[in-house]
């Protein structure tokens, strides 16, 4: 077996020195009743070119997001990521390193996560941010669950226009702890109707901008009339690059933003691994969740950066913990912040400028389709559409002419009586040629 | 898992220089890289864009107007900084990182390739089933070959990491303890050995956390553990093999009292790799465990992330599962995404999307290269490892379990350092100089100054030897008196010993313009 060094002589050598007879004798412990004798019913190992064999295989059933025009968003975004990022992703020294927990020889992942948490709390405009949550949908969850450590209050308002998945994982988790999670029905311009729903009870209000529908919204109302109420403002974007375009959830008065990260150096993965971006307010920065990075100095006074505040975390406080969580998304925070660096301020603005440009372009196209209607008054790169008839039904049609249309809001949410209604996205990567197939396409279908 | 050093952040005391220093600050091959934001790159960019057709005057005020604050560089300046700063950092690629618990083993570059295939990389979670059949496909065939290692009937794919596992595990139990009229059940038991994950997920869930006692052999205390097993208990968590790296002999009997008491067995799977291939937690009473991909099955940590932690759950608790998961039917695989589709008592959804694919990709790549007879062996030899390291480090340091084996873990006191001034902190800061990553220290938190080394089965018995030398070097310099060899360790790491404490005093979590006097310029008129 290529991954195991051992020689059978090594075996007999070493079993001699711990001064036994055989392997079995080191599983004594193990109840009679319970020790399997025989191999399990699974294939038997496999070389490189067998298992190659069989994973491309599953593989080439799949059509990838890259094999022709393409739309789907709805949270997930296809994006180009520089070579750069997988190659610098892929060295040993990042890719099979463990958490930093030894500083003197872990410094280039701290580094690494110091300025991603920089870039981060400079992208949401807010204080500070964390190393990082699993993705998008859990760093809400805290966020909410956050909000009740700050303001010991009970109650999170989600906003109809929070990606369903995420006020899913977010009832799911936040209400296991014991919170009241109210969430208000599904509508394109949602974000308004959380200000009556904010009363003394209320620890957060949950806006998503750009929401589930691509709807763009300044929250500094929704912000205002919160801390009127002595609640939290979260604001959750799933497409970060939105930020190169779009004011900061800080300017518009948010207290925490979280984000999913993927968009920026991660790939589609079929949903996972991504990465969750987590910032709020220097002021309750002890009781955010996840791990922080600090800088400080060595014993030659250099500078130097350390897992910090770290009585938060479980492995200290074990049932008074802040959060559970142990391992977070330490690779994808790395691809992240390389392509971000790689980015830049000017790269950064102009791939936003230039998603929203493709998404214009894709309005325009599918608004002239007859029987389409463009439901998204302002968007980023994402738009909704009503067709006529059900979306899913559309989508499989234009499957055959080659064309990945979107994601049916039936399929986030199939109760919210938008059967009709399709979520469209549009990036750096969507072509003029892909646009023209896309509407061409419906249009024999709709026609 | 995680290190500990509770109670004792580093704060070293001033420093005498170590020997020759450079000018600039580098060390040899090691620079002395500044931070992204002092490298001057306020208005440059390492890619290069289409133009935009559109601008967009549509969204009027909701453009933001501020800079951002970001610095770019160009593909050479980043490659560089990102290779510089990689230098600094350990890895299991350059030598052993015994961290026990955390299960560092070799990661296969094969699995890599597999999940880069454009067939799983690129591919949209919500994209149309029919067109992701082959991604259906592999959850389902992991899947199965997770039910068939553990012995149990179903598994929840979604969770996100080992602790992420124990939540879905607990949200589980506490379904299932509603739907039968037992709600009511408000504790949590759990041994003082166990992973901090383990309270806190509990408490998380709002259950109370009462601890087990241990035996002098380091296993649960069966007496103590029945005599706490009352109505109000919903569940015990049971490391297992145990953080002591012991097999818990009684396991069979823990898991009948328990379910005799109408609670359930929640197992904390962080450590499978030793019983692989080998023992089936189904045969044991478990009824719930998670399994941690990025440790037993290899795929990478990554510096800390992203893990997977699917959970394995006995015929009581599957109809509890969360959304979403794959069933295979006439036409092909279908992902049920809703639950209250097809199984109304689902708890509800861990995340959005449907879990770790990259890493489901890499740990089936794995197991397919294992098959049945070398996962068997890897559990085998991970044992032996740990074993053999046992025996050649009793001799010098002191074994905390000394009678009996000891399952892939060996796990040491600090009784052998008394009387040296030498504490295990300043012992696994000693090894960074000789070139290894420090164990986990201070845990189990049941053990004085534990110093818990992890192997694994990926380790050379020629490694082992060199790891064993040192560390019998090592110790034989600190019962030499030879103390400032410890006391300032390390020397020869990128840094010397972090100041901990000012770094949690005052916290500086963000660079800061003025830190170096510079600072972010708008951008250059187009």
């Amino acid at each position: 077996m290529r991954y195991l060094p051992l020689t059978p002589a090594d075996r007999a050598e070493m079993l001699a020195t711990i001064g036994v007879g055989t392997i079995d004798d080191l599983f004594s412990d193990v109840p009679e009743a319970a020790r399997r004798r025989d191999l399990f019913d699974l294939p038997l190992h496999a070389g490189e070119l067998e298992v190659e064999r069989e994973l491309a295989g599953l593989a080439a059933m799949n059509r990838p997001a890259g094999a022709g025009p393409f739309f789907c968003g709805a949270g997930a975004y296809r994006h180009h990521v520089p070579a750069t990022v997988d190659h610098i992703i892929q060295r040993s020294e990042f890719l099979t390193s463990y958490t930093p927990y030894q500083p003197e020889i872990a410094q280039g992942t701290l580094q690494v996560l110091f300025e991603f948490q920089t870039q981060v709390a400079a992208l949401t405009g807010l204080d500070v941010a964390n190393a990082s949550m699993y993705d998008g949908s859990t760093a809400c969850a805290e966020a909410v669950m956050m909000s009740k450590r700050v303001t010991r209050r009970n109650k999170a308002v989600l906003s109809g226009g929070l990606h369903p998945q995420y006020a899913a994982t977010t009832q799911t988790i936040a209400h296991a702890e014991g919170m009241d999670i109210v969430r208000q029905p599904a509508a394109i311009d949602a974000e308004a109707a959380v200000l009556d729903a904010i009363d003394a009870e209320t620890a957060c209000v949950v806006v998503q901008t750009p929401n589930v529908f691509g709807v763009v919204t300044d929250v500094t109302k929704i912000a205002e009339a919160a801390h009127a109420a002595g609640a939290l403002l979260i604001v959750v974007t799933t497409e970060a690059v939105s930020y190169g375009l779009l004011k900061s959830p800080g300017e518009m008065g948010a207290d925490i933003a979280v984000a999913e990260g993927q968009s920026i150096g991660n790939g589609l993965n079929f949903g996972g691994p991504y990465v969750g971006l987590f910032a709020c307010r220097e002021k309750l920065v002890r009781q955010m969740p996840g791990r922080l990075c600090g800088e400080t100095v060595d014993a030659e006074g250099r500078r130097g950066f350390v897992l910090t505040l770290s009585t938060r975390e479980q492995h200290i406080r074990r049932e008074k913990a802040t959060s559970n969580i142990c391992t977070n998304s330490g690779l994808c925070a790395l691809a992240f912040t390389i392509h971000l660096s790689l980015l830049g301020e000017r790269g950064l603005r102009e791939l936003a400028a230039l998603n929203h440009s493709k998404a214009r372009e894709l309005r325009d196209a599918l608004a002239a389709v007859p029987g389409v209607e463009i439901l998204t008054p302002r968007f980023f790169n994402e738009f909704a559409i009503r067709l006529k008839g059900d979306a899913v039904a559309v989508v499989e049609a234009l499957l055959a002419d080659g064309v990945v249309a979107g994601v049916p809001f039936s399929r986030l949410n199939p109760h919210a009586g938008m059967d009709d209604v399709l979520l469209v996205s549009a990036t750096e990567t969507t072509t003029s040629e892909h646009i023209q197939a896309f509407a061409s396409a419906l249009a024999g279908r709709t026609a | 898992m995680t290190m500990q050093n509770v109670g004792r952040p580093t704060r070293p005391q001033a420093a005498t220089q170590s020997g020759h220093t450079s000018l600039t600050g580098a060390r040899g091959l090691l620079q002395d890289e500044a931070l992204i934001f002092e490298l001057g790159g306020w208005d440059k960019t390492g890619v290069d864009l289409a133009p935009a057709d559109h601008d967009a005057s549509d969204l009027g005020d909701l453009v933001r107007a501020a800079p951002i604050g970001l610095p770019g560089l160009s593909e050479p300046e980043a490659v560089r900084h990102y290779v510089r700063l990689s230098q600094k950092n350990h890895a299991i690629d350059l030598a052993l990182y015994p961290l026990g618990s955390c299960t560092m083993k070799h990661n296969p570059r094969l699995n890599e390739k597999m999940a880069r295939l454009a067939g799983f990389a690129d591919l949209h979670p919500l994209a149309p089933q029919s067109t992701v059949q082959g991604a259906l496909a592999l959850m389902d065939r992991l899947a199965h070959w997770l039910k068939t290692l553990t012995g149990m009937p179903a598994v929840a794919l979604s969770p996100k990491a080992g602790a992420h596992g124990e939540l879905c595990g607990l949200l589980a139990i506490r379904a299932a303890h509603e739907a039968n009229g037992q709600g009511h059940r408000r504790t949590v038991l759990v041994p003082t050995s166990a992973h901090g994950t383990n309270p806190a997920t509990a408490a998380f869930v709002g259950y109370s956390v009462v601890e087990i006692a241990q035996t002098d052999d380091g296993r649960v205390d069966i007496a103590d553990l029945a005599a706490k097993l009352s109505p109000d208990v919903a569940a015990i968590m049971v490391t297992n093999p145990n953080t002591c790296g012991l097999f818990e002999r009684d396991v069979i009997e823990i898991g009948r009292l328990t379910h005799e008491a109408g609670a359930y067995f929640y197992c904390d799977g962080a450590n499978f790799n030793a019983i692989v291939g080998r023992v089936r937690p189904g045969d044991l009473g478990v009824d719930a465990m998670h399994i941690n991909l990025h440790k037993t099955f290899s795929t990478p940590h990554g510096g800390g992330g992203p893990g997977a932690g699917p959970v394995v759950l006995s015929a009581a608790l599957a109809p509890f599962a969360p959304a979403p998961w794959v069933v295979a039917g006439e036409g092909g695989f279908k992902l049920v995404e809703e639950t209250i589709e097809e199984a109304a008592q689902g708890f509800g959804r861990m995340s959005v999307f449907h879990g770790q694919m990259g890493m489901f990709v890499r740990a089936y790549a794995y197991m397919l290269s294992h098959g049945s007879d070398g996962l068997r062996q890897v559990a085998e030899d991970a044992v032996l490892n740990a074993n053999y390291i046992k025996a050649k480090l009793s001799p010098a340091m002191t074994p905390a379990f000394p009678d009996g084996p000891c399952m892939h873990e060996a796990l040491f006191d600090d009784t052998w350092l008394e009387g040296t001034d030498i504490t295990t902190l300043d012992f696994a800061k000693a090894m960074i100089d000789e070139g290894f990553h420090p164990m986990t220290m201070y845990f189990p938190l049941v053990v004085h100054g534990a110093m818990l080394i992890e192997p694994t089965e990926t380790e050379s018995k020629l490694e082992l030897d060199r790891f064993c030398d040192a560390l019998i070097a090592l110790a034989q310099a600190a019962k030499g008196g030879d103390v400032e060899r410890f006391k300032g360790a390390p020397y020869l790491a990128p840094l010397r010993r972090l100041d901990e404490t000012q770094a949690a005093r005052k916290p500086r979590l963000t660079w800061r313009p003025d830190d170096k006097g510079v600072s972010p310029a708008p951008l250059a008129a187009e």
